[in-house]
């Protein structure tokens, strides 16, 4: 590995020029969201004047506050709000029954397998390469069956069977590394299903646990398919209440609102990664459990 | 009465035949071990009285109760495994305790059994600490810290000092035997390693390809080897084994006649067209003025021993030398030995004569 030690220790100007690439491209990714952040603190005046990249003169959180309670979605003007709750009420939910049945499935499928378990593995592993245009039909019809259709109850059902395949894929993946010995040895200490699960396997867990969580709850949140086409008109998600704000024609564009609303809908997925994403990099690269 | 009977016990996967069909007894109090190269089935065996695997077709008792179908935790069994096995997320003590904690014993009662298990292993002063902060002895102590605290009918133990080094192992063999001798509880004890074997059992099954081999004493095993593989297996160096051919007077190995006493004569009996498999452990052989002449080719001091191979008419023989051997590589020596030593085996069933 001599290569890398040459890079670190290399001339100065070396690393001058890395670390300038390195702000360049920062610079480069950061500038869409510096410029939402900047134009919805602006007021339509400074907008108007057409300097993207200005920062605010008067900087004014009217835009924020219009967006969230007063902006326009379609005839409605209540602002994003009452979508922002439906998406928690929405996300919470579905993210945490999900992780749940992802967990005990793929502690089933690495540490308890049986004659077929294989396959079953497998056809779980097709669900996350199946386009979910495909079960748009399917799915409407069976949420009519079970009296849950346009409701959040059936959006949430929605994200549950749509997020099973990648969570029983981290959790059977992760535990594929756990020994076997270790649940022997709960089995003969007396422990059954469960209080393996519960007492050994579960908190042997947190990282990939953190790592479900957080890639459960950005696909749910960011979702706009199964929120556009199986919500009615009381369970529309954040992101179709953006798009419905964006679209929804008036005298003026308002930009500073349209970036204050999108912001407010991408806030909570950044947030997340930010508090929780030394746990999503840890737990991707985290190895086998060694006693 | 038997503590634990294996009876005509078979494990097939797929067209695979691990186990075909394992008869051992085992009495109460008894150490037994099972060794055998990799592969020879005797994990399985294991797994199979413990009740991780189930048998194809024979049946398992534990205490004269069938248990062949009885889940791990109705066996009354405990098991030491090659990694441990130690939970993670729990301290030392809750390690110890969890088996019972599972059998719902009160809590006065877990305390008790911590702190007993616990002074018998010296491991007191590590109760509060996770497997992750103890050395490979520590955790080992633990495993069987974690094993005696049920008072189990039957201890299993899995290869339980692979993971160590050298002198560890040592130290532990000493302490299971000890531990084993205060106990007495019914133990049976896989291991690959023949050193292991000889010391801690009371009896030994050498297993090979799926069968015992021979079950006996460690005396028996290796003073009167059933068959050529197990006098091969046990002992180190192994032991040396020519071939003998029918000639004149008996029989003998390129040309060199065999040493045969009046009593392996007679056992020998009729002269045997496939000739016999004449076996001679190195110890067996000694330096000497006269007798079958040869070169060392190599030569291993250890210390307390030496190993010298000798070149000679009848092939390379490992002999084993008390001391330093002063003679040099190269070197022209005489082999001796008493016929009596010698380990004679039928040339094609390779099972013992006599």
């Amino acid at each position: 590995m001599s290569a890398p030690t040459a890079a670190v220790h290399g001339p100065a100007w070396h690393r001058w020029v890395l670390w300038s690439l390195l702000l360049l491209f920062a610079a480069f990714f950061l500038l869409p969201f510096y410029v939402m952040v900047t134009t919805s603190l602006k007021d339509m005046a400074q907008i108007r004047e057409g300097n993207l990249l200005s920062l605010p003169t008067a900087p004014t959180a009217a835009a924020w506050l219009k967006a969230w309670s007063t902006a326009c979605t379609g005839i409605d003007c209540g602002g994003l709000r009452p979508f922002f709750v439906n998406s928690v009420l929405m996300v919470v939910p579905a993210v945490l029954v999900s992780t749940a049945l992802g967990a005990i499935n793929g502690y089933v499928l690495s540490k308890w397998r049986f004659p077929g378990s294989e396959l079953m593995f497998a056809l779980i592993l097709f669900g996350m390469f199946m386009p979910f245009q495909v079960v748009l039909l399917p799915m409407s019809q069976v949420l009519g069956w079970f009296g849950i259709a346009s409701s959040i109850w059936g959006l949430i059902l929605v994200h549950i069977v749509a997020g099973l395949p990648s969570t029983a894929l981290f959790f059977r993946n992760y535990y594929v590394g756990l020994p076997d010995e270790l649940i022997r040895a709960a089995m003969l200490d007396g422990a059954g299903f469960w209080r393996i699960f519960w007492r050994i396997v579960l908190p042997l867990s947190t990282p990939i646990m953190v790592v479900t969580l957080i890639w459960q709850f950005t696909q749910i949140w960011n979702d706009f398919l199964f929120g556009v086409v199986f919500s009615g008109a009381a369970s529309k998600p954040v992101t179709v209440g953006l798009n419905n704000l964006a679209n929804t024609s008036s005298a003026v564009k308002e930009y500073n609102v349209d970036m204050a609303a999108a912001l407010i809908a991408g806030l909570p997925t950044l947030i997340v990664y930010v508090l929780a994403g030394k746990y999503f990099v840890r737990g991707l690269t985290a190895g086998a459990v060694k006693g | 009465m038997g503590a634990l009977s294996i009876r005509n016990v078979t494990r097939h996967y797929g067209t695979v035949q691990i186990l075909k069909g394992i008869d051992i007894e085992v009495d109460a109090g008894e150490f037994l071990i099972l060794v055998g190269p990799s592969g020879c089935g005797k994990s399985t065996l294991l797994n199979i009285i413990a009740g991780l695997d189930t048998p194809t077709s024979g049946t398992v008792h534990i205490a004269g109760r069938d248990v062949t179908r009885a889940l791990p935790k109705d066996r009354d069994i405990a098991m030491v495994f090659q990694s441990y096995a130690l939970y993670p997320n729990m301290n030392v003590a809750q390690n110890i305790a969890f088996g019972l904690e599972m059998r719902n014993v009160p809590k006065p009662e877990r305390e008790a059994a911590i702190a007993r298990v616990s002074k018998m292993l010296q491991i007191e002063h590590l109760l509060d600490r996770k497997p992750g902060q103890l050395s490979g002895g520590q955790r080992q102590r633990v495993a069987m810290g974690r094993a005696l605290a049920r008072d189990p009918t039957l201890f299993l133990f899995d290869e339980p000092l692979s993971n160590l080094d050298a002198k560890l192992r040592v130290e532990m063999r000493a302490e299971i035997k000890h531990l084993h001798h205060k106990a007495q509880v019914t133990t049976v004890y896989v291991t690959h390693d023949q050193v292991e074997a000889m010391t801690l059992g009371d009896h030994i099954a050498v297993m090979k390809g799926g069968m015992i081999e021979q079950l006996g004493s460690p005396d028996d095993i290796y003073s009167r080897p059933a068959t050529r593989f197990v006098a091969e297996f046990i002992g180190s160096p192994a032991m040396n084994i020519v071939a003998g051919a029918p000639a004149a007077n008996g029989y003998a190995s390129h040309g060199v006649a065999l040493d045969l006493s009046e009593r392996q004569r007679s056992e020998l009996g009729a002269p045997r067209g496939d000739g016999i498999l004449y076996g001679l452990r190195p110890e067996a052989l000694s330096f000497a003025g006269a007798g079958l002449p040869g070169t060392i080719s190599l030569l291993e001091p250890t210390g307390p021993e030496t190993y010298a191979l000798v070149d000679t008419p009848m092939g390379k023989l490992m002999a084993r030398v008390p001391g330093k051997v002063h003679q040099q590589l190269g070197e022209n020596v005489f082999l001796r030995w008493q016929a009596d030593d010698a380990h004679l085996f039928d040339a094609k069933t390779e099972r013992r004569i006599g």
